[in-house]
C-alpha cells in the first residue's frame, strides 16, 4: 500500500525547500572543501603528488602519526572499558566525580592540555629536573605526543560503552557468577560480547581523533621536521612553506583516513543498532 | 541440602532491609518467601546466593559456613526475575555456560557437555528452540531456558526471584505446575520469592511471610489464611477491614457488629482490633443498627458495599450478587454486620509502633514462630 501524497501543496513545498537547503549547505561547507583538497593535491599531476607523499619528511610524519595512533588507541580502549566498567557496574564513593572527570577532555581545549603537559614534564616543569637527571625525554619527543593524544581522545571509548553498560545492568554478570564463572570469564564471555560493537565504534572515533589531533600536539612536539612532526602539523608546516601541492597531498592522506574511519563508523552504527 | 539462616541483618544506607532473620529449610523442600515489595525477600535470596552480603548473622548449608564462600563456589542455581539470559548465545550455549566455565581439571569434555545439554533440552521440552537466541523466545520459553541454565550445574540449592513475575496469567499457571514437576523430578532444595499469595500457596511446601525486613509467619496456606500471626499478615492476606472491638472474658463486642461466630480468644479484657476480609462481612438489614450502606457497585459476581458508621468511619463488604439477601442491601439501608471470620489483635499501646507482636495463643503455636 502506497501512501498518497498529502493533498496540501504549501507544506510539501516547504519540505522540499528545507531538504534543498540542507543538501546545499552540506555541499557548500563540507563536500566542496573536501573535494577541493583532492583537486589541489592532484593539480600538477600524479607524479608531483607521489613525489610529495614520498618525501622523507612527509613519510616520517605519516609514520609518526600512525605509531601514535597504534599506541594510543589500544590504551584508550583499555582505559575506556575499565572506566565504564567501574562506573556502570559498581557503586563507590567518588563515582560521580569520576564520571565528570572522564568527560573533562571534551570540554578542555587541547592546547590547554598541551600546556599542562609542558608545565608538568617540560625542562622548567614540575617533573623536568627528575626526568632530565634520569635522561628521559618526554617533551618534544614521541612520549609527549602520545600523552597529549591520549588525554584528548580519552573519553571516546568510555562515552560509547558506558551508556550501554548502564542500560544492561549487572544481572547477566551476576548470573554468570552464580554459574561459576570467574572474573575474567565473566568479562570475556558476557560483558565484552555485549559491548563489542559500541567498543569498536568508540575505537574508530578515537582513532579518527588521534590521527587528526593538532592543538595539543603542536605545543608538546616542538615541530621538528622529520622528527616530531605529526601529519596535521606537517600539513601546516608545508602550507607555511607555501608548498600548496605538498600541503594538500599530505592533507589528502589525512582526509582519506578520516573518510575510511567514517565509513567504518557508519557500518558499525548499523551493527550497534541491530 | 539443608539451609540454616540465623540473626541475619542488612542495611542499605539508612534503611534496615533485614532485621534478624531466622529460617531453616530442609533438604528437598520447596519454600516460598512471600511479601510485599520492600519486605527484604529478594535481599535474603541474594544473600543465600552470595550476590549480597549481610552485615551480621550466619548462613550455614549442611553445616558449612557459606558466608566464607564466594558465589562461584556455592554452586547455586539462581533464576533472575528477568531471566538474565546471555543475548549473544543460543539456547544451547546458554544452557552449557555453567559447565564450560569450570576450571579445566573439573570441566567435562565437549561430548559430555553436549549430551548434558541435550538431556536438559528434552527435560524442559524445548528441543526445537536449541539454536534460537533469547530475543527469539517468548517469556515462558525464556523462563524455561533460565531454569535449565541454572539446573545444568546440578545446583545444591535452586533460588528463583519472582519466577513468574514477567508472565501473563495463563502462562503463569502452566509454568507453576511445570515448576512443581521439575522440583519433584530433581528433588533439589528450592526457595522462591513472590509477592503473589496464590502462587506461594499453590506451589510451596511452606510459605515464609515477610514484612519490613522481618519474618512475620512461617506455615502452610490454611494456617496463614485462618490464623495470621500479626496484623501485618492479616492485612497482607486480604483482611483489609480493621474494626475496633472490646474484649470481655475472651468474647469480642463491637458497635453494630454480630461477633458470635468468632471463637473465644485468650486475650486480656479491654480494647482490641478486629481484622476481617470484605467477603467475611455479611450485612443484614436492621433498622436499629448504626451502619448505613454508602454505596453499592457490582463486578457481575460480587457486590461491593461501602458501609459507613457515624463514629467508626467506613468498611467494605463483598456479597454474592445473586444471594437472596442482596436485594435488600440498597444504598442508605441500615445494616448490622455479621462477621463470619476474622482475627483479633490487642490494641498496640506503644506509641508510634507500626505493628503489634504476634499473639501467643495455643492454636497459633505450630504456625507462629
Amino acid at each position: 500500500m502506497s501512501t498518497p501524497a498529502p493533498p496540501y501543496g504549501p507544506s510539501r513545498r516547504g519540505e522540499r525547500i528545507l531538504i534543498g537547503l540542507a543538501v546545499g549547505l552540506t555541499v557548500l561547507f563540507i563536500a566542496a572543501p573536501l573535494a577541493f583538497i583532492f583537486v589541489r593535491a592532484f593539480s600538477q599531476g600524479w607524479q608531483v603528488y607521489a613525489a610529495n607523499i614520498l618525501h622523507p619528511a612527509t613519510l616520517h610524519a605519516i609514520w609518526l602519526t600512525t605509531i601514535t595512533a597504534i599506541i594510543v588507541v589500544p590504551l584508550n580502549v583499555a582505559f575506556g572499558i575499565a572506566a565504564a566498567w567501574a562506573v556502570a557496574k559498581h557503586r563507590f564513593p567518588g563515582r560521580g566525580i569520576l564520571v565528570t572527570m572522564i568527560e573533562i577532555p571534551f570540554s578542555i581545549s587541547p592546547i590547554i592540555a598541551g600546556i599542562c603537559y609542558l608545565l608538568l614534564y617540560g625542562r622548567q616543569g614540575l617533573l623536568g629536573p627528575w626526568l632530565q637527571a634520569n635522561d628521559l625525554q618526554v617533551m618534544f619527543a614521541l612520549p609527549g605526543i602520545v600523552l597529549v593524544t591520549m588525554f584528548v581522545t580519552a573519553p571516546f571509548v568510555a562515552r560509547e560503552v558506558l551508556p550501554l553498560m548502564q542500560a544492561q545492568g549487572t544481572e547477566q554478570e551476576q548470573a554468570a557468577v552464580t554459574l561459576g564463572a570467574n572474573g575474567w570469564q565473566v568479562f570475556r564471555r558476557v560483558t565484552l560480547p555485549n559491548i563489542k560493537w559500541a567498543l569498536l565504534y568508540g575505537a574508530v572515533l578515537c582513532t579518527a581523533r588521534a590521527v587528526g589531533e593538532f592543538g595539543g600536539v603542536s605545543v608538546v612536539s616542538g615541530n621538528i621536521r622529520g622528527q616530531t612532526n605529526t601529519l596535521p602539523l606537517h600539513v601546516e608546516l608545508l602550507f607555511n612553506d607555501l608548498n600548496a601541492v605538498g600541503a594538500f597531498a599530505a592533507a589528502s592522506t589525512l582526509t582519506l583516513i578520516a573518510i575510511v574511519a567514517l565509513v567504518v563508523k557508519a557500518l558499525l552504527e548499523g551493527r550497534k543498532a541491530a | 541440602m539443608s539451609i540454616t539462616v540465623s540473626g541475619l541483618t542488612k542495611r542499605f544506607g539508612q534503611t534496615d532491609v533485614l532485621r534478624g532473620i531466622e529460617l531453616g529449610v530442609e533438604q528437598g523442600e520447596l519454600v516460598a518467601l512471600l511479601g510485599p515489595s520492600g519486605s527484604g525477600k529478594t535481599t535474603l535470596l541474594k544473600i543465600i546466593a552470595g550476590l549480597e552480603w549481610p552485615d551480621a548473622g550466619q548462613l550455614d548449608v549442611n553445616g558449612q559456613d557459606w558466608l566464607r564462600l564466594a558465589a562461584q563456589e556455592r554452586r547455586i542455581g539462581f533464576v533472575f526475575q528477568n531471566y538474565a539470559l546471555f543475548p549473544h548465545m543460543t539456547v544451547r550455549d546458554n544452557l552449557a555456560f555453567g559447565l564450560t566455565v569450570r576450571p579445566r581439571a573439573e570441566r567435562p569434555g565437549r561430548a559430555v557437555i553436549a549430551a548434558k545439554v541435550d538431556e536438559l533440552l528434552h527435560f524442559l521440552q524445548i528441543v526445537d528452540l536449541a539454536d534460537r537466541y533469547p530475543t527469539q523466545l517468548s517469556g515462558g520459553q525464556r523462563q524455561r531456558v533460565a531454569l535449565g541454565r541454572a539446573l545444568a550445574i546440578e545446583p545444591n540449592v535452586l533460588l528463583l526471584d519472582e519466577p513468574f513475575g514477567a508472565l501473563d496469567a495463563a502462562i503463569r499457571r502452566d509454568l507453576r505446575r511445570w515448576l512443581r514437576g521439575v522440583h519433584e523430578a530433581t528433588g533439589s532444595t528450592t526457595i522462591f520469592v513472590t509477592h503473589d499469595q496464590e502462587e506461594a500457596f499453590e506451589l510451596a511446601d511452606r510459605v515464609v511471610v515477610m514484612g519490613a525486613g522481618r519474618i512475620e509467619q512461617i506455615g502452610h496456606a490454611d494456617a496463614i489464611h485462618d490464623h495470621p500471626a500479626s496484623p501485618f499478615v492479616a492485612r497482607f492476606m486480604g483482611a483489609t477491614v480493621e474494626l475496633p472491638v472490646t474484649l470481655h472474658a475472651g468474647r469480642a463486642d463491637g458497635s453494630g457488629l454480630d461477633l458470635s461466630a468468632l471463637e473465644r480468644r485468650a486475650l486480656p479484657d479491654g480494647p482490641a482490633r478486629l481484622f476481617v476480609r470484605p467477603q467475611d462481612i455479611a450485612p443484614r438489614p436492621d433498622p436499629a443498627a448504626p451502619w448505613r450502606i454508602a454505596s453499592r457497585t457490582s463486578n457481575g459476581a460480587q457486590l461491593r458495599l461501602v458501609l459507613r458508621h457515624p463514629d467508626l468511619g467506613e468498611a467494605e463488604a463483598d456479597v454474592p450478587r445473586r444471594a437472596s439477601a442482596a436485594e435488600a442491601l440498597t444504598p442508605d439501608a441500615a445494616v448490622r454486620l455479621t462477621i463470619e471470620a476474622g482475627t483479633i489483635f490487642p490494641t498496640d499501646r506503644r506509641p508510634g509502633a507500626a505493628s503489634a507482636e504476634p499473639v501467643p495463643l495455643t492454636s497459633h503455636k505450630e504456625t507462629a514462630r
